[in-house]
């Protein structure tokens, strides 16, 4: 059976990047995959407080995940974070604090700040996809990018990147992963639903090589900001 | 504080211009965008120079107050998001955050450029709640003029979600649009630093702001909402040269609703 917006197995919905969309930042960028809309913004290094969140070795992460109350599929979401904003703050934060280098800014933070206008499925994966772009932007050290995508089952087959359309099928599984394109690594991974172990492992190959082509566009479009006129 | 830059700023405007070169009751370029969130029944994005709002609106069913039982409602919110300037921090609103969304609020709500009887579904028990929700993206002063502004264009772009047994199905938009006049409500915020009026600020400007007066106007010219801010009192002339510059610039920020 093929998937119900004609995609190929995988094939990512299309993809759309911009960097240094927020003046007043020291870093931003806009990733869009599908109807799913990421900004991200970055400020620091910069002086932390409270003072006994410091560390003197180095510098610390911080990311802040949001939806924007106008960007539900549904009823308008109730400003002020969820415990669903929460878990994923954490878990982009340390996707990307595996990545960061901030060594040479001891006792200072960097903060991320990740909105989402406007969602169709796959906001955590756009949100790091953004934030990573982002800290690159910022000039913020980084051993590589991060790029990330969701995979999962739809009609029983591995597939990339669902939509929301394609995550709301019975019997369909969602596993977002965060990958090191270089490295090959998983920096994040999480899975809602039922699978065999041999499907999950072929879906976690297709997240790899698809966040290969996701991180091509990255680069692309950080080149293009310093290609000039 | 600031103090330096108050006086630089100062000797300036006697020779009069500002820092980037406008004339005083110049406004930085005005762009607008519309439908930038699908996933909101409305929506719009303001830039004023390099300061950037997003206004969305979502429609809920509520049930009407006990004292309107025939009219409908709006809710005006705002986030001054971190990620739009790095004096904002995360977590509750702030004041400024809760300042700007009464204002804009207050704008649409008393010139009634939309028609709460009409939004009503079933008296005394079923009505639209419209609420818009201005999100900040970066913030380079006038934050008034930009999140009125897209907000009313949002409005205007809304379309009503279509309701199945008492449920809103926001998958699915009717073609209706909410029921709006052409009262076109807009806000000019005229600042005084010294003894010079100036309108459409910058955040350097607006640190060194003595009192500002924003003004929200009707099409046909009436003043339908006012709000003073700063600590510096203003006289009776201040606020007659204050109220004109607003409804001398109203109209070329009007031209954007449409």
């Amino acid at each position: 059976m093929s998937r119900p917006d004609k995609r190929k197995v995988d094939e990512t919905r299309p993809i759309e990047a911009k960097v240094g969309i927020i003046p007043r930042a020291v870093g931003s960028a806009m990733f869009k995959i599908g109807q799913t809309v990421a900004y991200a913004a970055v400020y620091g290094p910069r002086s932390l407080f409270p003072r006994f969140l410091k560390n003197p070795e180095k510098g610390i992460l911080r990311c802040y995940y949001n939806m924007m109350p106008f960007s539900g599929c549904g009823e308008r979401i109730r400003p002020g974070g969820s415990r669903r904003s929460k878990e994923i703050s954490m878990v982009t934060e340390n996707a990307l604090a595996s990545v960061v280098d901030l060594r040479d800014f001891p006792n200072t933070v960097v903060d991320v700040f990740i909105e989402m206008p406007q969602t169709d499925a796959g906001t955590r994966c756009a949100g790091i996809c953004a934030a990573s772009m982002a800290l690159a932007d910022a000039g913020i050290s980084m051993k590589e990018m991060v790029a990330a995508v969701a995979v999962g089952l739809v009609n029983g087959k591995p597939v990339v990147d669902l939509s929301k359309e394609e995550e709301d099928l019975e019997g369909a599984v969602d596993v977002p992963v965060a990958v090191l394109p270089r490295s090959k690594k998983v920096v994040l991974l999480q899975l809602d639903g039922e699978i065999k172990p041999e499907s999950l492992k072929e879906a976690i190959k297709m997240g790899i090589e698809s966040s290969q082509k996701i991180n091509e566009i990255q680069k692309a479009t950080l080149k293009d900001k310093y290609k000039g006129e | 504080m600031y103090e330096d830059l108050k006086s630089h700023m100062n000797e300036f405007f006697r020779k009069g211009i500002r820092f980037d070169g406008r004339k005083f009751d110049e406004y930085r370029k005005i762009t607008v965008e519309t439908n930038i969130s699908k996933s909101a029944e409305g929506s719009a994005r303001v830039k004023i120079g390099e300061t950037d709002v997003m206004a969305g609106v979502k429609f809920e069913i509520g049930k009407p107050y006990p004292d309107s039982p025939n009219e409908g409602t709006i809710m005006v919110g705002a986030e001054l998001l971190p990620m739009s300037n790095p004096e904002f921090e995360p977590g509750p609103p702030s004041i400024q955050a809760v300042e700007l969304a009464r204002v804009v609020d207050r704008g649409i709500r008393e010139s009634k450029v939309l028609d709460f009887e009409k939004l009503c579904i079933k008296e005394g028990e079923q009505c639209w709640v419209v609420t818009i929700d201005i999100m900040t993206i970066n913030v380079d002063g006038n934050l008034f003029d930009a999140a009125a502004l897209a907000a009313m264009i949002a409005l205007k772009e809304a379309r009503i979600p279509k309701v199945e047994d008492g449920r809103v199905d926001y998958h699915e938009l009717t073609k209706e649009k909410l029921p709006l006049s052409k009262k076109d409500p807009v806000s000019v915020t005229v600042c005084k630093i010294g003894n010079t009026y100036i309108v459409d600020p910058t955040v350097e400007e607006e640190k060194v702001i003595d009192s500002r007066l924003t003004v929200a106007t009707t099409k046909e010219g009436l003043i339908c909402a006012m709000q003073k801010g700063g600590v510096d009192p203003l006289s009776m002339e201040d606020i007659d040269k204050m109220v004109e510059i607003a409804s001398k610039k109203c109209d070329e920020l009007r031209v954007h609703v449409k």
